[in-house]
């Protein structure tokens, strides 16, 4: 099983998790009804350690199905010694960005990197698609290296946009419009998934 | 009795009556539930302009403005955590940590001096961003609450005077509470100051654990401190922290704004903006994951001992419990930093995955002991206080596992800054989980502050009750799918592209609202209009302590 972009991740992500919900409030509320019933007696008896245990399991077990399953941590904890298919550099300054090219264009499966870097504030970088969902962030320091590998499996159009707030001067003072938006910056083409 | 006559006169509520310990901690629960509601207020009309174009009907044009938005937005968790929140807790353990050592509070002026602080400092902190629009919001990145282009100087002294002033309150709490707890008399008038510390790091509880294993006595058959007094004094060893590093980044954005109010332009890039970020970080997880999860975990001891009547289901674990927090709260704020290139690799590993990953052992461990002593003390009836606690337990259940699953280096390429974190988690761990649990210990000490007060409805109670849970969970549930959709958390939207989750968000939104009007007007029919005055005029009694015989202090 492995996620190849973050749709299918948070899918996946949205449906164990309205279980888990559903489940946890449904575990109280049957506690809760039994707690006040003299005969109610254990469905199940909970051994203190075995809980403990499946806790351990949990938290830990957690990280090692996301490693095993979403391409990009590896992928990310090893950039600087794996090798990319191009380059794109971005500068960030009064809430403007300075961009490799109008627009980019990309070929399914390549490996992007992308540097950005800022001049004054804390911004982010986000890529998102037309209907709104985001296909990956980073946080954009200033007086750091903001770097990032990413390899496009599907075919889409993406918005660039900054993900962390620098100020109200990022929209338009009146009309609310949001001014570091870049409306199909990136497009992946060449993919038998996604949007043609 | 007559509606109005009640209005006046509450129930049964006799402000003459209470004592100077009493009094102080009324004072500061009505202005934690004042400024409650106008968090929730704030809340409504930031989802008022990310509903989109048809919330411009009802709602002046002004809030869509992103220098107005954006001061709300500020503002929103100052009042929440500080305003609200921090005044309700430390009122609680003021009147708490007296009530379980048998001890007089340190000092009631301090108490008093305590309330008045958080009340101008979160006061002084809304104003700056109501007339000056001061917006860097409450993560203070560097150098944005520096950056006079964007927000007003004179703003930005007034904000950050208004958050030293909460701190210096907060430091006012911490001194009352460790005073009272290593003073030497009453019940602990022949302990030595190393073993209430020892107790009080829950060092015991370890001992005690090994010495089992080992096949020996006990270390201690009766602790010095109870565990609810170890869960508060281990919990505000981290109130302490996070206050000496809030109040650190407030002086050091007050130099800054003080030189260029004086023509003095100081060099920004100084400040590495990527350590500050760890340093804050450091101190504001200190309030996330420390102590909210140590206070909360012995609150839910204290009200599972106090509901049930029992002793608490394997004390020592818990104790022990108690200090493995407090190291694991001290090395998880990476979990923060994951969407950070710049932070090393192993940083995100170990401090925001791996250790991380520990909150889910401790608050789990809170859950089950608190689920095991209610289970073997039923049948139990169902009262408010114990409605509450499983409110609490059932929004802790959600809220945990919802971070403990965003701190992970690759969800969080897809969640940071979503509103995901803001709704799924820490909305639902502050409003259903921290609310709930605080609801049940109002209804557990109301009739020990209020002298037995008569609560005006019960119905009312219940409808509070469902409304809250229900609105808490509904808003916090589409504003997590809202993020899992892409909705950025400190972002503007005013043209509706996420209406659908944000219109049902602000329906439930609405329910908690009207949750905590329902609750305003029971309590002030409770004890009155009257009442609510005299709880603020001078006592006469002045105990500082609650059913203690003379004799014993």
């Amino acid at each position: 099983m492995t996620f190849t972009n973050s749709l299918e991740l948070l899918s996946f992500h949205w449906v164990a998790y309205t279980i888990y919900s559903a489940m946890i409030l449904s575990v109280i509320a049957w506690f809760g009804y039994n707690l006040t019933r003299e005969k109610a007696k254990s469905v199940v008896r909970i051994p203190f350690y075995w809980y403990m245990a499946f806790l351990v399991a949990g938290g830990v077990g957690h990280h090692i199905f996301t490693y095993n399953t979403i391409p990009w941590v590896s992928q990310d904890i090893s950039r600087h010694e794996l090798s990319n298919d191009a380059t794109y550099h971005f500068t960030i300054q009064n809430h403007k960005w300075t961009l490799p090219s109008e627009k980019i264009v990309v070929q399914c499966g390549q490996t992007i990197n992308f540097d950005v870097v800022s001049k004054d504030l804390i911004y982010g970088f986000g890529l998102f698609r037309q209907d709104g969902s985001m296909a990956m962030q980073m946080q954009v320091n200033p007086g750091t290296t903001n770097d990032m590998l990413w390899t496009f499996h599907h075919n889409a159009i993406f918005d660039l946009d900054s993900t962390e707030y620098a100020g109200p001067a990022m929209y338009d003072k009146h009309t609310g419009k949001n001014l570091m938006k870049v409306k199909h910056f990136l497009e992946v083409v060449g993919c038998e998934k996604g949007a043609k | 009795m007559s509606f109005t006559k009640t209005l006046i006169h509450g129930t049964n509520f006799d402000h003459k009556g209470l004592n100077a310990l009493q009094k102080v901690t009324l004072r500061a629960v009505v202005m934690a539930f004042l400024f409650y509601g106008l968090v929730a207020l704030e809340g409504m009309i930031m989802r008022g302009v990310q509903v989109g174009p048809q919330a411009k009907a009802i709602m002046p044009e002004q809030f869509f403005h992103p220098e107005h938005f954006f001061s709300i937005m500020t503002v929103h968790p100052i009042v929440g955590i500080f305003g609200s929140t921090y005044q309700l807790v430390f009122a609680a353990f003021m009147f708490l940590v007296p009530y379980l050592t048998k001890k007089p509070l340190y000092s009631i002026k301090l108490a008093n001096f305590v309330w008045l602080m958080i009340t101008i400092g979160t006061a002084l902190a809304w104003i700056a961003a109501f007339v000056w629009q001061y917006a860097p919001l409450y993560t203070l990145y560097w150098p944005l609450p520096a950056d006079t282009t964007q927000f007003s100087t004179i703003g930005g002294i007034v904000f950050i005077i208004g958050i030293a002033l909460i701190m210096v309150g907060t430091f006012g709490f911490i001194y009352n509470i460790y005073a009272t707890i290593f003073a030497r008399v009453g019940i602990h008038k022949n302990k030595t100051t190393k073993e209430l510390l020892i107790s009080g790091f829950g060092v015991d509880g370890l001992l005690n654990l090994i010495n089992k294993l080992r096949g020996k006595e006990p270390y201690t058959k009766e602790p010095a401190l109870a565990l609810p007094v170890v869960a508060i004094f281990r919990g505000t060893v981290d109130t302490f922290l996070d206050a000496v590093v809030i109040l650190g980044a407030g002086i050091l954005v007050l130099i800054y704004l003080l030189a260029d109010l004086g023509g003095v332009s100081l060099d920004v890039t100084a400040i590495d903006a990527l350590l500050y970020k760890n340093f804050f970080w450091w101190g504001l997880d200190l309030v996330a994951d420390g102590l909210v999860l140590i206070y909360v975990a012995g609150s839910w001891y204290l009200l599972a001992t106090l509901i049930t009547g029992q002793k608490l289901f394997m004390e020592n674990v818990a104790r022990a419990a108690l200090m493995l927090e407090l190291l694991v709260s001290w090395m998880v704020w990476s979990h923060h930093l994951l969407g950070d290139q710049g932070q090393p690799e192993m940083m995100k590993l170990i401090s925001g995955e791996m250790v991380t990953a520990f909150e889910l052992l401790t608050q789990g461990l809170a859950l089950f002991i608190t689920l095991v002593t209610l289970w073997k003390a039923r049948p139990l009836k169902m009262t408010m206080e114990l409605k509450y606690l499983l409110g609490g337990l059932s929004g802790f259940g959600l809220a945990v596992p919802a971070a403990i699953i965003q701190a992970d280096m690759g969800m969080n390429r897809v969640l940071h800054n979503t509103q995901w974190i803001i709704g799924a988690h820490v909305h639902i761990a502050l409003i259903v989980g921290l609310y709930m649990t605080l609801y049940s210990a109002l209804y557990v000490l109301w009739p020990l502050v209020t002298n037995n007060t008569k609560m005006y409805s019960s119905k009312l109670s219940n409808v509070h009750f469902w409304m809250h849970l229900i609105g808490g969970i509904g808003m916090g549930a589409f504003m997590g799918m809202a993020g899992l959709d892409g909705m950025l958390r400190r972002h503007l939207y005013v043209n509706g592209e996420f209406n659908f989750d944000m219109l049902m968000a602000a329906g439930f939104g609405t329910m908690l609202l009207l949750a905590w009007a329902i609750f305003l007007f029971n309590i002030i029919m409770s004890v009155g209009l009257k009442g609510l005055v005299g709880i603020f005029l001078p006592a006469k009694d002045k105990t500082a302590s609650y059913g203690l015989d003379p004799e014993d202090m």
